[in-house]
């Protein structure tokens, strides 16, 4: 829909449009886009977690140039920021709880395209790009969390950065490398501000690429079947843009709620003594999103055909989420919406039920019953995806798919085209 | 590798020993949940408790704790006039200088020092105590799970140890505290134990209650800024929120 009209405004558009198709893209993009006409609350999540990934390059940047990344003054300065730099209590609140409410928005993003099969053909590169982001954002946090350099920064990354010596041959040199030294200290702390910093850039450039993948055969939708015809679907623009406008305000009220009444809750306490290298915390336990992770990292306690126990464990959890590259071809169901899949809605609940399990599983120490738990939580996990996601393709018989998107939302009306 | 293997024995040798110690005696009670002025979305820190627990902090406390993240200045924002803190900084002495002549010297403190700390360096606080290092307060109410009730409690917490406790040396038998063996003496003996400029009579339970509103002021002197903000902000978000739904409905209404 090209610029028309002879204003000056239009003039201008026109002229530069010629020049650099700027406003003819968005309008192709907003106003063109045709968006399935039925997403539902859970299609809000993507455009929730780009947003959030503004809003922590935002409050980042201005953070950072307050900071001190030096390891005898980092904490320091972290309080200077919460007491003395006006409105830096808000910024670093929002930062903080920003990082849990991101992960929180695109773990939940992650179960929708699970629950609808928005991995499946034509869009397994739009997932793969996703899991490269997820991987993008835990390193980004893990690096973010040293930062303050509390406690639980330091033991956090002196036990994360440890799990690398597993590899055998270069495991030492790898971790030396990682330290920029022979202990966590303040190499190590520069360089994870550096990376800290960067790393978000990258993930733009990433959502860049998840984006023009989703452009290229837009997105899915709950009822999972391809739109036919113009009676499917409708212009991104109003009638996402408000429904999005609608779902940030009330994920803002979330937000706010943590933010302005219990900044603190989602943190561990020992975040607030600075690092101290001769003693080490109680537990140490990482931020609630690296929990299941962390679950399956310690619940291999046996060696297995003389590897290491320790090995096994980073092994397993290193490939609980590079298995997820493969899940387009894991799952042989055709069907993509779990909606008319009998089996494996069920089946999708006990993964939920399966993550919180080793979520629970790593906040606690390991010792008694929680060990078997959490290996039990592992062992499924891992069946989930490798077994049952090619099992129940086979042998389940989906329901049968609605005719079109149109139908199906408006009754046989909307299948003839009206509206 | 084996660095890892260190890192998780010495993990695992210190939670056993800490579970250990708890199991041994007898379980840490749960803490006991007091009322704090600061609770609550509405909540804000109760200025006469704030200026009675500086007078606690600063007649007991200081004496071994330093709060290195206060300055004096911070001090008109508990209701104390600029002329008052002119007249409290003024009671220490600081390090200051080279002066001119390459000299360091000894001046009183101005509204623009941090508070002066009681012990030059941690190796001087632990000669004095005992080899035990008392820990700066300023941000103990957060850097403790239980926050005020726990700071509460370790502060009342003080008993005889029981009859099957070896003690060790210098060291304190405290309900509250994690293996029930501390080495801070209890610092609030005694009701009346310093007399109140307000006139609240000083009983124990009276000056934990007032020291801990204090030092949960010292660890997050916003939170009343933030609770106000947070009110407005939330306000102001539930009513974007029922435009842009009433928008929505409108918006999607020709659809149907």
């Amino acid at each position: 829909m090209p610029v028309t009209g002879t204003g000056a405004t239009s003039r201008i558009i026109r002229w530069i449009d010629y020049r650099l198709p700027f406003v003819a893209m968005l309008e192709h993009e907003l106003h063109e886009y045709p968006t399935p006409r039925n997403l539902n609350y859970w299609w809000n999540f993507g455009s929730l977690a780009g947003i959030m990934l503004v809003i922590m390059i935002v409050t980042g940047i201005v953070l950072a140039m307050h900071y001190t990344p030096e390891s005898a003054m980092a904490f320091d300065s972290v309080e200077r920021i919460m007491r003395d730099v006006n409105y830096g209590w808000l910024l670093r609140y929002i930062h903080m709880n920003g990082a849990s409410m991101f992960f929180l928005i695109v773990y939940i993003h992650i179960f929708r395209g699970l629950y609808y099969g928005s991995y499946k053909y034509p869009r397994e590169l739009l997932w793969m790009l996703g899991v490269i982001i997820l991987l993008l954002m835990m390193a980004t946090a893990f690096m973010g969390y040293v930062l303050p350099w509390g406690q639980m920064s330091y033991w956090g990354a002196t036990v994360i950065t440890n799990l690398f010596s597993a590899i055998p041959i270069f495991g030492q040199k790898i971790v030396t490398l990682l330290w920029g030294g022979f202990t966590v200290g303040n190499p190590t702390l520069n360089r994870f501000f550096s990376l800290h910093y960067l790393l978000p850039f990258v993930i733009i450039a990433v959502v860049g690429l998840h984006l023009v993948a989703l452009h290229t055969h837009g997105s899915n939708n709950p009822l999972g079947i391809d739109h036919k015809g113009p009676q499917d679907s409708i212009p991104f623009h109003p009638y996402y843009t408000i429904k999005d406008m609608f779902g940030l305000m009330v994920f803002l009220i979330v937000y706010a709620v943590f933010v302005f009444y219990m900044p603190n809750a989602l943190g561990d306490a020992q975040n607030y003594i600075p690092a101290n290298p001769l003693q080490t915390p109680p537990d140490i336990v990482p931020e609630w999103y690296f929990l299941p992770f962390y679950a399956i990292l310690r619940s291999i306690t046996f060696d297995v055909l003389g590897i290491p126990s320790k090995l096994i464990g980073v092994l397993l959890m290193f490939s609980s989420i590079l298995m997820l590259f493969f899940l387009p071809w894991l799952d042989t169901s055709r069907v993509r919406s779990a909606k008319f899949r009998p089996i494996y809605k069920w089946v999708f609940w006990l993964l939920v039920i399966d993550v919180i399990t080793l979520g629970y599983v790593g906040h606690n120490p390991p010792s008694g019953s929680i060990v078997t738990v959490g290996q039990i939580a592992t062992f499924y996990y891992f069946f989930h995806f490798l077994i049952l996601f090619p099992l129940i393709g086979k042998i389940e018989r989906p329901r049968p798919l609605p005719t079109s998107i149109g139908a199906a939302v408006l009754g046989p009306a909307g299948a003839a085209g009206g509206n | 590798m084996l660095r890892f293997s260190l890192v998780l024995a010495a993990a695992a040798a210190f939670a056993f020993a800490h579970g250990g110690a708890a199991r041994a005696q007898e379980e840490t009670p749960s803490l006991p949940h007091q009322s704090w002025s600061f609770e609550g979305v509405f909540g804000t820190y109760d200025q006469a408790a704030l200026q009675r627990g500086f007078q606690v902090y600063k007649e007991v406390c200081a004496a071994c704790h330093p709060v290195k993240h206060l300055y004096y200045r911070d001090l008109t924002e508990i209701g104390y006039t600029e002329d008052q803190v002119k007249g409290i900084a003024a009671q220490y002495q600081v390090t200051d200088g080279p002066n001119d002549q390459g000299e360091m010297y000894q001046r009183p403190a101005k509204p623009s020092d941090p508070f002066a700390a009681p012990f030059p360096n941690d190796q001087a606080a632990r000669a004095a105590n005992n080899g035990a290092l008392p820990p700066d307060l300023s941000l103990i109410v957060k850097a403790r799970d239980g926050g005020p009730d726990y700071v509460y409690a370790i502060l009342t917490g003080f008993k005889d140890a029981p009859a099957n406790v070896k003690m060790n040396a210098n060291m304190y038998y405290n309900e509250y505290f994690p293996g029930h063996q501390i080495a801070m003496p209890p610092p609030l003996t005694a009701d009346g134990q310093l007399t109140y400029a307000d006139g609240t009579k000083a009983t124990i339970p009276q000056m934990a209650h007032d020291v801990v509103t204090f030092l949960s002021w010292a660890a997050e002197p916003n939170l009343n800024a933030r609770h106000r903000m947070g009110a407005k902000v939330i306000l102001f978000l539930i009513i974007a929120a029922g435009v842009f739904y009433a928008a929505k409905r409108r918006i999607w209404a020709s659809l149907h």
